[in-house]
Order: structure tokens, then sequence, then C-alpha cells
């Protein structure tokens, strides 16, 4: 079978762990610095290029038949577009509701006075 | 998967391990981890709903999410990162070690790969009690009363569905590599045959995946 497909020297797989800690550490630390918008940015960036490590390596995509990554990366950009849609929606919809999506908020009286309140509240969430 | 190759070939002759409506043994390992692979797309996507819930909602409710995310415990989180760093690398062994026939060591990595396991579910046990002794719950179970927007209740509705069905795949995952080590220990696999071995490594590295994008979402960003 792929016997030879595996063969690559398990050093590789140590060599990786160490640049996957080592971009754990980086992404920890970058949290406690503040970027402004570029936060998530990072955020995201680090693990993708974690996750394309964990991908290629440890997952065997580097070695393997392009089927299995085509089948993955295909799930991918159909997340993608899965969010796409519902953000263009949210981010666009201001403009014809303003804050037509956030919850109505209890009147402040009632929120300072009883903090059960604000929990019932929160069952009635999200975007109507 | 077969329930198969007890008996290993003789050299040469035809593994007893081949299913009849394959070719031969490589297109059926090469079938497997394809079918695999489709398993995952799945999680990906299954995942994804709530990613994507997720993100949505914390363009509505960014106060809520930064009130919220103060409440997580980023060095538990990076120790848990760590944890299943460390189990993707064992596991990776172990599937090296299954393809070289190499028995006592496929078993010696598994079995780390099942410890580190155990210690994410014990971080994540003593996370989960603190939140519930604080009352940081979903929805109306929500009773913190350290203050912040009550749209917290949200975002721990995100949080214990998310980190949830992560710790279920967890939980999973450590049953999947223990069947692999009785099998491995009753000899089934060699350089031949390891196609169980291949897949639930697929699985755990997987479940690996879906943390690292987790634990920045969750923990980091604010």
């Amino acid at each position: 079978m792929s016997e030879h497909v595996h063969s690559s020297s398990p050093r590789i797989y140590l060599v990786i762990l160490a640049v996957l800690l080592m971009l754990t550490v980086i992404t920890v630390g970058a949290a406690y610095v503040n970027f402004g918008p570029f936060n998530l940015v990072i955020a995201v960036l680090i693990a993708t290029t974690k996750a394309t490590l964990v991908a290629l390596f440890f997952m065997h995509l580097r070695h393997d038949p392009p089927i299995n990554a085509i089948v993955f990366v295909s799930s991918l950009i159909f997340l993608g577009l899965f969010l796409l849609f519902p953000l263009i929606d949210i981010q666009s919809r201001d403009r014809v509701i303003p804050n037509g999506l956030r919850m109505q908020s209890p009147p402040p009286a009632a929120a300072k006075q009883a903090p059960a309140a604000a929990p019932a509240a929160g069952e009635h969430a999200p975007a109507h | 998967m077969s329930a198969d190759s007890h008996a290993v070939a003789p050299h040469g002759a035809e593994p007893a391990f081949r299913q009849h409506h394959f070719i031969n043994a490589e297109q059926q390992f090469s079938t497997s981890k394809l079918g695999m692979w489709l398993l995952l797309a799945t999680e990906i996507l299954m995942f994804g709903g709530l990613f994507v819930g997720y993100g949505l909602m914390q363009g509505v409710y960014p106060e809520a999410w930064v009130a919220g995310h103060h409440h997580l415990d980023r060095p538990l989180g990076a120790l848990n990162t760590v944890f299943l760093l460390v189990s993707s690398y064992t596991m990776v062994m172990a599937v090296h070690y299954a393809s070289t026939s190499n028995k006592a060591k496929t078993l010696l990595n598994l079995f780390l790969t099942i410890g580190f396991a155990a210690g994410f579910l014990v971080v994540k046990y003593f996370e989960y009690s603190h939140k519930f002794h604080d009352g940081l719950l979903p929805g109306r179970y929500f009773t913190y009363h350290g203050g912040g927007p009550p749209q917290q209740a949200m975002f721990f509705g995100f949080y214990f569905c998310m980190t949830g069905l992560h710790g279920i795949h967890v939980v999973i995952g450590m049953g999947l590599i223990a069947w692999i080590m009785m099998r491995t220990a009753r000899g089934e696999f060699s350089s031949e045959y390891y196609t169980p071995v291949d897949l639930v490594g697929l699985y755990w590295h997987l479940v690996d995946l879906i943390w690292i994008y987790l634990f920045p979402l969750l923990y980091l960003v604010s």
C-alpha cells in the first residue's frame, strides 16, 4: 500500500509541531496587544497558517491524490459562501431599519434594578 | 472498512483484507480515505454553522462579545491548545509507526494521544464548572450578577454549543483511538494494511483543526 507515501522522516512532524506551538505562543502574545480592527485578521491568519500545516503534513494532503484536497477545499469554499451572504445581509440591513437587528433593550431602570430581567430578555435573542 | 484482515496474506498472494469490489489494495485504501474526507467535509460544514452564527452575532452585539470573552481563561485555553497540538503529533507518529509495522511504538503513541485528550477534557471540566458556578450559562440560565450587557447570555450560548460539540468529538475520538489500540494489540495492522489507523488519525486531526479556530475566536479576539 502507500507505505512509501508516509515514509517521510518522522523528524518533519516534530518540526511542524514546533512551528505550531510557536504560532500558538505568537497568537496568544498578539492578543495582549491591541491592533484595533486587525486583531481579528491577525488571529484568523495565524489560525489558518496552523490549519494549513496540520492539513498538509499531519493529514498527509501534501502526498495524497488531489481529490482529497479538492473535497477539503470545497467544504471551505461553501463555508465561505455560507458566511458571505448573511454577512452582506447584516452589514447592509442597518440602512433599511436602523438597529433593526438588535433586541429591544429593557428600560434602563428595569435593567438596573432587576438583573433577573436581563436573562429573560436574552431569550428573545437574535435577528428580527 | 472491513471486518477483515485477521489473517495477513502470505507474501505475494492477494491480501486477505482486500474486498472483492476493489481492483487492488491501493484502490481500497484511497477509496476509504476519500470517504473519510467526505465525512470531514460534513463535519466542517456542521461546525461552520456555529462559526457563522457566532461571527454574525459578534457583529451585532460587539460589546456583549467583549464582555463575554473576558470571562474565559486564556492560559487554560492556551494549555488546551498545546494538549491538542501535541496529541496530533503523537497521532501522526502512531500512523507512521503503524505504516512501518512497529506495533509497540504505535501503541505507545496512541496511548499518549488518549492521555493528552484526557488532559484536554480535565481542563475543560474545570473551565465548565467555573462557568456553572458563576452562572455564565446560555439564554435564560444566565444568572451572572457581575453586570455587563445582557446579550452575554447569547455569547455563552455559542460558547457552550461550540466547545460542547467539539468536546463530544474529543470523547468520540478517544473511543475510536481506544478501539484502534485494541486492534493494534491484536496484531491486525501492518505496513500492508493500516487504513483504520490512518482514518482515525484524520478524524483526530480535524478535531485539532477545529480547536485551532475555536481557541482564538472564543478566547483571544476582543
